[in-house]
């Protein structure tokens, strides 16, 4: 079942004096569950696309529905907000509180919830991604892997169904970008739907599925595999390969008979043994 | 330019609760010339480091010789100091606040006292450096121009000052993939050009590509400096200090654990390309 369904979606930017058009007819679909990346260039039209799926940008034409609800239906703003929770790059930008648990209980005070189940959502949402023991401590002394995870906590605790990542691991160093994509994959593996945006390929080859963009539109659409095998549209796109792969294809066009694209390093590693 | 650094040791907040050694004990020289790459895991003293050899910060003990010279004996023109080295900060396009690209750049210039004429002969040539076209944008807000944009205009910045030495702290961090490829090809240009390029990375990639020596620090001290492929064949060193290796080093490890032959030096694709092409023989087309 499609959880997101962006149909012809058009959307731009008015400036003082120019208008830029950031997407123009965008159709895809998420099913539940499913983990999503999208890779593209800046300007592809990436964040502006995720920025529709939470209604916070409405499609100048076209529709985006999210479970079942039409993101321009206005009095179902909150409802949307709450199905699809979204985590951005800088996670300075994303805390408020000065204690880490009182950071992820911002939201669901915001809406509501009774104080029990409050603690309730917190303590689970802490748990999941791994910084319990962290739960007193001032967001300002974690490092940027431990205060994105807080952040993915603080929309963990508002209970989506859905949760689009906005470049998480950007600003990262590769120890807290490991972590965070721990806590991705394992939020994926319990059911959450996720879909990361991201300029790191290495993180598409844990996707589903991966989708390119250039242009404001979908260049390319399916499987890790499927989109690292197809050289021409990832080099259309300005995109590059992780160097195993790129070594997969420099090997192929030299004539080899490398099989199918590899993913991970042992796959290719495999296959040249087995040519040598 | 010759930068020494001789038993160097910064302490953070001395005499108080939170005293911390951010650089303990590090000797290092970098020649003129030298591509040398700094790793080390957050926290582990990198940025201090760099504060140390552009004199920014003074060392608690220690000396810095630049040339030979001690730069922290009395009466040694710091200010000087600051034309021949040059340091782009982390996420520089931050530290943009004129209201055109070429002010921005030509700030540095002016501020030294160079003539008009020839700030803007150094603009030019700092902008061709950095691949920005001079009539299309110097006119231009900083602010309008995108993400890789902003931050070439930043280095711009910085090169107007024709430093011999530049320091960069993490250059390519935050960039789209074309936006990091492009960077790091204009700063191995200008390596190749003859500038002194020391860089600080989370890429272990760019370093096995580029650089032509990798320091290792990790709890504020130095556990290697050697070249890159000596660096990167202490698999476990550095797995223990929380560092990875470059890909190609991983590949050219699964190779090896397969009982095939890679040489240690084999840390760059081309190389490993020739490497493996060898193993197989020729292909069949």
């Amino acid at each position: 079942m499609a959880i997101v369904k962006a149909k012809d979606v058009t959307y731009s930017y008015t400036g003082e004096n120019n208008i830029t058009i950031a997407l123009s007819g965008i159709t895809m679909s998420v099913k539940k569950g499913e983990f999503v990346v999208i890779i593209g260039h800046n300007g592809s039209g990436k964040s502006t696309f995720a920025k529709h799926i939470n209604a916070l940008f409405l499609p100048d034409a076209g529709s985006v529905v999210v479970a079942g609800m039409d993101t321009k239906d206005e009095s179902k703003v909150w409802d949307i907000r709450e199905c699809a929770g979204m985590v951005f790059q800088n996670p300075d930008n994303q805390l408020v509180a000065t204690i880490v648990e009182e950071d992820v209980a911002f939201g669901p005070e915001n809406i509501g919830v009774p104080p029990k189940e409050i603690r309730l959502r917190v303590d689970t949402a802490l748990e999941a991604v791994g910084m319990s023991e962290y739960k007193l401590r001032a967001p300002h002394m974690l490092s940027g892997g431990q205060k994105q995870r807080v952040a993915i906590a603080g929309v963990l605790a508002m209970h989506p169904e859905i949760i689009v990542f906005d470049e998480p691991t950007a600003m990262l160093d590769p120890e807290g970008r490991a972590e965070v994509l721990d806590t991705i994959t394992a939020l994926n593996a319990e059911g959450k739907t996720i879909i990361l945006i991201t300029h790191y390929m290495e993180e598409a080859l844990y996707a589903d599925r991966v989708i390119v963009m250039t242009g404001g539109q979908i260049a390319f659409d399916g499987t890790p595999r499927e989109v690292f095998s197809n050289e021409a549209a990832m080099t259309r796109a300005g995109l590059s390969f992780p160097p195993h792969i790129a070594l997969f294809h420099r090997l192929k066009n030299k004539g080899y008979d490398m099989g199918e694209c590899p993913l991970h390093i042992e796959e290719l590693v495999d296959r040249i043994c087995q040519l040598s | 330019m010759s930068i020494e650094l001789k038993n160097l040791t910064y302490t953070y907040m001395p005499g108080t609760p939170f005293e911390a050694k951010a650089v303990d004990d590090i000797s290092v020289s970098i020649k003129n010339g030298e591509f040398l790459g700094i790793i080390g895991h957050t926290g582990s003293g990198k940025t201090t480091l760099i504060g140390l050899m552009a004199g920014l910060l003074k060392p608690t003990s220690g000396t810095v010789l630049i040339n030979g010279e001690d730069i922290g004996k009395k009466g040694y023109d710091r200010k000087n100091l600051r034309r021949h080295i040059g340091v782009v900060f982390q996420y520089p396009e931050h530290q943009l606040f004129e209201e055109t690209v070429y002010k921005d750049i030509a700030f540095g210039p002016g501020k030294i006292g160079v003539p008009g004429d020839e700030t803007e002969k150094r603009v030019r040539h700092a902008m061709a450096l950095m691949e920005l076209d001079f009539d299309g944008i110097k006119e231009l807000s900083p602010f309008e121009l995108s993400g890789g944009q902003k931050r070439r205009v930043a280095i711009a910045g910085v090169l107007a000052m024709e430093p011999e030495v530049l320091i960069l702290d993490e250059p390519v961090a935050g960039l789209d993939p074309k936006g990091r490829r492009h960077l790091m090809q204009l700063i191995t240009r200008l390596n190749s050009e003859g500038k002194t390029i020391i860089m600080i990375t989370h890429s272990m990639d760019d370093l096995a590509e580029n650089a032509q020596r990798v320091v290792v620090l990790n709890g504020a001290k130095m556990v290697m400096d050697d070249v890159p492929c000596k660096v990167f064949s202490n698999e476990q060193v550095l797995r223990d200090i929380g560092l990875d290796l470059p890909y190609v080093a991983k590949i050219a490890a699964g190779l090896r654990s397969k009982g095939k032959t890679v040489p240690q030096s084999v840390i760059r694709l081309d190389d490993l390309e020739d490497c493996v092409t060898k193993m197989m023989g020729k292909s069949n087309d």
